[in-house]
């Protein structure tokens, strides 16, 4: 498959920089901090997400969604980047979609993804336990009891946990088993603490204490967890990337327009060799960078269980793109970039979110070497 | 990471329209039947590199015979007309003919600078007997050609040079000397930037072809930090050459100059890609050997190995992006600087770290152990990735300038 996008694609990707750009600018996320919004993202923005059908984006046609691929989630995502938009189309739309559609029984789709792709449900995956994402290492368990199971774990950077309706609890099962567990956001036992994050977007510590649930909380079985909850990462992990890509072509095109303008000692800064290197090496990097990602999407939708390699050459390579594209953003800017007036702060801080979740470039680093075999 | 063990994704065949899947299964059966076993092997030194030329001595008959089959197929230039020597494929029928090379591990039959750098100029700007009297033997693997531009005080600032061309009605007489000329000691013609107008810098230069066994010639070869001499000094002495091998326009070669350096740095640029042959990694695991984890018992240069790995595999898929891009017509022309600065840069960390990896069995510079040193000398040679075919800072200022369109750049 050719490593550029189709022509819908590109209409796609299109349509959503003109809707995000007109509908969400990084001045609504600005609103949102400063008015310490109760929901940390526009409900109305959110219906409209659903009436363009980006939270059905991932949700198969006969759930009422578009049935489309990563490369299309991840062209929406990509202008996500460009305007920071907070919303919980990454938690939901995606890495909950996706661990639905790859592993959910019938009645557990039929009961989700319909209200998720009509953005009337919030889901998000609950997996970390600690600072550092290491998913292979649960201290949540869920033992059986009678014909069902009891949930106990506290969860950490669960994306949009305080307004979540369900979550998907990754547990240990046994020795060896890993659950993916349905829990409803009601259920007795889960409580729920808001931690609002760097970058004013959502995220929430959850404790799950002796939570009872049925026999039909499982998604798939303890023996296809592992595998279900690899994949669902690899979809975040992708759609993260895609997310840090766009931010950062964008921090890069606000920083070249900049330095075209901004004068001393008589010359435009952008004249200057020390500059001019700095950013021609970095436009080397973005674009090597989307080469990986675009390969990455397109890896997922072919076999979504084989992509992992291709997932972490994407984030380990957009993790570090992005964060030298917003440290280079805020130096070129001088002072003007280390004010919270100014808009390139607000990317720094959502990359370094980004960069965090889901492994960050060293975690997806040593993966890769892992992978090889050394 | 998915847990499932990927191996390396089969070729794309998934979105193959029906006529390239045929052309597929049709090329691969052909190269089964065709590709001696041992242009299958991995190559061993610099003499298992066919770059053929009337001074060429075949290292095997296998050789020799791969370069024939392939040559009497068109395919050591694919996509050029039938008319010059080539198979006139499509460029996607040329993707589907590597894909296919290089899952059977076939050797490029064929090196050549004809190919890479002038066989695309005389393409574009060549008239039609040109086009037939050199593309032909270029695919052929008769006539090896080299590049006359670098001069010892025209080097990043390459159109000042000064190498001159006089026009004496028929023919011009060129006086000069070029440096840093590729194989020039082992090469049949060359092709030469000339100044046919002091008065005027960059719209006063000529491009021309001539024959390297002409009279007045001189080549000196350079010994490198390597200990390899693949560059020349070479002279010229009144040397005679025929207004019929002016390329394009009088005055106006630095057009076919830049056309051309586009191809040169893509080639530079694929050096990082086309090296690879066995992970650094998995060699590395086997010279030192791997801990209880099963990681690499040197964490920090696992660590650097990997970040080259990411790195080398995401640019790899730029190289093909590239092509994708060009052949969907979205390509920036100056993508070409891009890819060589980081398919460069990218050659020289490997061989950094590859010298890391193996240690004093590294150091050795004679022993037939070390095949005189392949290591070491391969290593040095690298160090000139970032040097020929315009520096990693000519690269830079390119980007900035074409690409980014900063001031004064």
């Amino acid at each position: 498959m050719a490593l550029i996008l189709t022509d819908d694609q590109a209409q796609l990707r299109d349509s959503a920089r003109d809707f995000l750009s007109e509908q969400s600018p990084v001045s609504a996320l600005r609103q949102l901090r400063d008015s310490h919004d109760a929901d940390g993202f526009s409900r109305p923005l959110w219906a409209r997400f659903a009436e363009m059908g980006y939270t059905g984006v991932l949700v198969p046609e006969a759930h009422g969604g578009l049935g489309l691929g990563h490369v299309e989630a991840g062209v929406v995502m990509d202008q996500i980047g460009h305007q920071l938009c907070a919303s919980p189309l990454l938690a939901s739309g995606i890495v909950a979609t996706t661990a639905l559609t790859l592993a959910g029984s019938t009645a557990q789709q039929a009961a989700w993804l319909p209200r998720l792709a009509a953005a009337q449900a919030i889901a998000t995956l609950a997996i970390d336990e600690a600072g550092k994402h290491r998913p292979q290492q649960l201290a949540t368990t869920a033992r059986a009891e009678g014909a069902g199971w009891l949930l106990d774990g506290a969860k950490t950077l669960v994306l949009d946990g305080h307004v979540a309706d369900l979550f998907i609890v990754a547990a240990r099962v046994g020795e060896a088993g890993t659950g993916l567990f349905l829990v409803d956001a009601g259920a007795p036992g889960v409580a729920v603490e808001r931690t609002v994050m760097v970058d004013a977007h959502n995220a929430a510590r959850v404790r799950f204490q002796g939570v009872r649930l049925g026999a039909d909380a499982l998604l798939g079985t303890p023996e296809t967890g592992a595998a279900t909850l690899a994949a669902t990462l690899d979809a975040g992990r992708c759609a993260a990337a895609a997310e840090l890509l766009g931010l950062a072509d964008e921090v890069f095109a606000r920083t070249i327009d900049y330095i075209k303008q901004r004068k001393q000692f008589g010359k435009l800064i952008g004249e200057f060799q020390g500059l001019q290197h700095r950013a021609a090496v970095l436009y080397a990097d973005l674009e090597i960078s989307r080469a990986a990602l675009l390969k990455a999407q397109q890896a997922l939708d072919a076999d979504i269980h084989t992509a992992g390699r291709a997932v972490a050459v994407a984030k380990a390579r957009a993790g570090r793109t992005a964060t030298t594209a917003v440290q280079e953003g805020v130096q070129m800017h001088g002072g003007m970039g280390m004010t919270d007036a100014f808009e390139i702060g607000f990317f720094m801080k959502r990359a370094r979110v980004l960069q965090e979740l889901w492994g960050d470039h060293h975690f997806h680093t040593d993966a890769f070497a892992s992978h090889r075999g050394y | 990471m998915a847990t499932s063990p990927a191996a390396t994704p089969a070729v794309g065949t998934a979105d193959d329209t029906p006529d390239l899947a045929a052309f597929r299964a049709e090329t691969r059966a052909w190269l089964q039947a065709n590709c001696p076993p041992e242009m299958r092997q991995p190559m061993a030194s610099e003499e298992d590199v066919c770059w053929g030329g009337r001074k060429f001595r075949p290292s095997s008959p296998a050789q020799k015979l791969w370069l024939d089959r392939m040559a009497a197929r068109g395919w050591t230039v694919p996509t050029w007309p039938q008319a010059y020597g080539g198979a006139g494929l499509s460029s996607l029928q040329a993707k589907v003919l590597a894909q296919e090379m290089r899952a059977l591990n076939c050797r490029s039959p064929l090196n050549s600078f004809g190919i890479w750098m002038l066989g695309p100029a005389l393409l574009k700007f060549g008239t039609e007997a040109q086009k037939l009297e050199h593309l032909p033997p270029i695919a052929r693997g008769e006539i090896r050609w080299c590049q006359g531009y670098s001069e010892p005080n025209a080097g990043s600032d390459l159109a000042s040079l000064a190498t001159k061309a006089e026009d004496m009605g028929d023919h011009f007489v060129v006086n000069g000397q070029k440096i840093w000329t590729s194989y020039a000691d082992k090469a049949d013609w060359i092709f030469c930037l000339v100044r046919t107008d002091t008065s005027n810098k960059h719209n006063g230069i000529s491009f021309v072809l001539f024959d390297m066994a002409s009279p007045g010639v001189r080549t000196q070869p350079i010994l490198l930090i390597s200990g390899a001499s693949p560059f020349c000094e070479t002279f010229f002495d009144n040397v005679r050459v025929e207004k019929r091998n002016l390329v394009g326009t009088l005055n106006k070669g630095w057009d076919v100059a830049k056309y051309l350096l586009g191809h040169e740095r893509e080639m530079i640029g694929s050096i990082g890609d086309r090296a690879a042959a066995r992970p650094l990694g998995l060699q590395a695991a086997a010279a030192i050997g791997l801990d209880a984890q099963g990681r690499l018992a040197d964490p920090l240069l696992r660590a650097q190995i990997a970040e080259f790995e990411v790195d080398e595999a995401a640019f790899r898929l730029m190289m093909e992006r590239a092509g994708d891009l060009a052949r969907g017509k979205q390509a920036h022309p100056a993508l070409p600087s891009m890819l060589k600065y980081y398919g460069a840069e990218l050659n020289k960390r490997r061989w950094e770290l590859m010298m890391g990896v193996f240690g004093a069995d590294a150091l050795e510079w004679e022993s037939d152990r070390s095949r005189h040193g392949d290591r070491a000398r391969t290593w040095l040679r690298t160090k000139a990735n970032s040097i020929e075919g315009g520096t990693s800072e000519v690269q830079l200022n390119i980007i900035s300038k074409r690409i980014l369109e900063l001031p004064g750049a």
